[in-house]
């Protein structure tokens, strides 16, 4: 389970996070959406750590996030994000980039890192890319490898941040039908999308961010058919061309 | 012009001059790896938000590259005298060409990591890699790949500028040259020997190193 | 009877200033006539002939495969057996120009090859000839790329010059090496001398990483 509590977060006199309260239990899917820019992303780096907090609590299975003796690196192992860019790392093969953490981090011996991607490889739909490297293949299939790089740590939870929103029209539909069959596993993601089909078909809820807190947070058919918050009733008539 | 050419000596010298030659090599082998080392230190230090660490490191990397490579070689063979520090000639060359070495590589290691997104580090940072793990299995091979090429351009120079060891008395490729030349004032014979040689050389460390790139960095060839 | 080692005196700073004059002297020499020849061989270059190329980079790489070092000895030493010895100013300033003159080659190509073709073509449509087009729009463009290449290229004849020194030339270096052997007080003539230099280079040192700085904010803006 995650836990927000009262999270505040600043970039010098710009306040992001205005006091945001979030639960997510095991098994759910919850998205976030908003416009660009209102500070989607930056939830997502506070609940794994990649950014500080100013106050408030985040707790990943009763561990808080920010406390100071808290082993983040072990943390982060239960927690897979999966990024706008798909940063994989060039210099190594499908494989090899796959079976890096789990070799480094989980330190398991080669052969057995191998196994661990192989197997999430094939999970993604990659198999035949074993040996490709990340210049040989596409966008959407670098994502495809992201996601499999994140699930190769057998993580509780997967953070996506705006997965799709780098990637060329056609690439989408491979890369939201991986996570689509990540909620049908069971997985608990958090997923910030302006994919608005997405939010209202695969979630279970849905959230509205604006201006640093969740406006209206509630199951995705009634959040994304009759919203609420005037400003989600236009945010969503601009988003549904 | 009556002057009379004459190899002879040069090649009977030839065997000295190869094995001199492994002397270049060596001191070559050893600044260059050396100001690899120090090179990323540097770099590292210059970043620190310690003043007095910042200023060590422009200063060095300035004086490395705005004085003479010749007056470094220079202040570590003479001008450490006065403080009763006394450096052998293989000492000082080798101590002044990574110093100087250093201060170049530095500046290159800038541009190297500028060229890795800083994506990349989020991306190992959530796989739950430390920072020094980031560090050495996924942002050191990008910059490594990133300098490979003026690497490669700085390493030519240093086995160019080890020569200079010549003036401060030790007996690389230069300065058994230069002792063959005063023990028989072949001057022009035994330096285009020489030159020949360093030719060869500077080739021969360009192909390998060359090789080692080749078989170093897959990646760039299957982007190809 | 005169001592065998004296302190510093006054006159010898002067004699320190005179040596770092005849650095500014021959380094200012070698890089005017090296710009110029490696300009013109730049351009040779530029035209693509493929023979012409191929003569050109082979001799350009020995120049560069050889430490300056060496080849100052060898030309010093082949003027003398050629029969007209010349004074170690003349032989160094040549080397150097000569050294330099390789490296600018390699610049000034690549300034030349910067420049857009399409650009070089619209302006003989517009009626320039050869020539106007090289002087009016090849050549002020390309020097815009190779500017802080040449800037780099000059710093290193700047430091290159001490080399002048074992052939005999009293500048900067060779001039603290006769203090130091006379006063024993190396560590402040040293110092001196690492200012000197400092002083010469910095400069050309600063200018470039301006203008590359000034460069790159203008390419995003």
């Amino acid at each position: 389970m995650i836990i927000l509590e009262n999270v505040h977060k600043s970039f010098g006199s710009l306040k992001v996070l205005k006091g945001v309260n979030l639960t997510v239990h095991e098994g759910e899917v919850v998205s976030l959406i908003g416009a660009s820019g209102s500070g989607k992303s930056t939830l997502l780096y506070c609940i794994n750590g990649l950014e500080k907090i100013d106050s408030g609590r985040v707790t990943v299975d009763g561990t808080d996030v920010h406390a100071k003796g808290t082993d983040i690196n072990k943390l982060r192992q239960k927690l897979g994000t999966v990024f706008q860019q798909w940063n994989s790392f060039p210099h190594l093969t499908a494989l090899e980039n796959v079976a890096l953490a789990p070799r480094v981090v989980s330190k398991l011996d080669k052969a057995a890192a191998r196994e661990v991607a192989a197997a999430q490889l094939e999970r993604v739909g990659l198999k035949d890319k074993f040996d490709h490297y990340p210049s040989q293949m596409s966008g959407g299939q670098q994502q495809r490898l992201a996601i499999a790089r994140a699930l190769a740590m057998k993580p509780d939870y997967m953070l996506f941040d705006e997965a799709t929103s780098a990637l060329d029209p056609e690439l989408v539909t491979e890369v939201l039908d991986t996570m689509r069959m990540l909620a049908s596993d069971g997985m608990t993601m958090i997923v910030v999308t302006h994919e608005m089909s997405f939010a209202r078909d695969v979630s279970d809820r849905v959230a509205f961010f604006k201006q640093g807190v969740l406006a209206e947070i509630g199951p995705a058919r009634e959040v994304m058919e009759s919203p609420k918050d005037p400003d989600l009733q236009r945010f969503l008539s601009s988003s549904t061309r | 012009m009556d002057y009379q050419f004459q190899w002879r000596p040069v090649i009977q010298a030839l065997p000295q001059l190869l094995e001199a030659s492994l002397v270049t090599l060596q001191v070559s082998v050893l600044s260059m790896g050396l100001g690899l080392l120090m090179g990323l230190v540097l770099y590292f230090i210059r970043k620190s938000p310690i003043l007095p660490l910042r200023a060590f490191a422009t200063t060095w990397i300035e004086v490395a590259r705005n004085t003479p490579s010749l007056f470094q070689i220079f202040i570590f063979y003479w001008g450490l005298g006065e403080f009763g520090i006394f450096l052998s000639p293989y000492v000082s060359v080798v101590a002044a060409l990574s110093f100087n070495c250093a201060g170049y590589m530095a500046e290159t290691y800038r541009g190297g990591f500028a060229a890795v997104p800083k994506g990349q580090n989020m991306a190992a940072r959530t796989l739950g890699m430390t920072a020094w793990q980031s560090l050495r299995y996924v942002e050191l091979p990008q910059v490594l790949r990133a300098i490979y090429h003026p690497m490669t351009n700085q390493f030519t120079w240093i086995i160019l500028a080890s020569s200079l060891g010549m003036l401060a008395g030790l007996r690389e490729l230069s300065g058994e040259t230069q002792y063959f030349n005063s023990r028989t004032f072949r001057t022009f014979e035994f330096f285009m020997a020489a030159a020949v040689i360093y030719y060869v050389i500077t080739k021969i460390a360009l192909l390998v190193l060359k090789a080692i790139g080749w078989n170093l960095f897959k990646a760039e060839r299957a982007a190809k | 009877m005169t001592p065998v080692f004296t302190s510093l005196q006054w006159s010898d700073l002067l004699f320190l200033l005179e040596g770092a004059w005849n650095t500014i002297l021959i380094s200012v020499v070698a890089i005017i006539l090296g710009s110029v020849l490696g300009a013109i061989i730049g351009w040779l270059m530029s035209l693509k002939n493929t023979a012409l190329n191929l003569t050109m980079m082979s001799i350009i790489d020995v120049f560069r495969s050889v430490p300056l070092l060496i080849q100052l000895i060898l030309f010093d030493s082949f003027v003398a057996i050629a029969g007209f010895p010349l004074p170690p100013f003349f032989s160094g300033t040549i080397v150097l120009t000569v050294y330099t003159a390789a490296l600018v080659a390699g610049v000034a190509r690549a300034g030349i090859e910067a420049v857009p073709p399409t650009l070089r073509a619209a302006a003989r449509c517009l009626g320039l000839s050869y020539f106007q087009e090289l002087r009016y729009v090849t050549f002020p463009v390309g020097l815009r790329t190779a500017f802080p290449s040449w800037l780099g290229v000059a710093l290193a004849t700047v430091k290159d010059s001490a080399l002048v020194s074992a052939i005999g030339y009293v500048e900067l270096l060779r001039a603290s090496q006769i203090l130091n052997t006379r006063t024993q007080e190396s560590v402040k003539i040293m110092l001196l001398v690492g200012v000197l230099y400092f002083a010469l280079s910095y400069p050309l040192s600063l200018l470039g990483s301006r203008y590359e700085k000034k460069m790159a904010s203008n390419d995003h803006p």
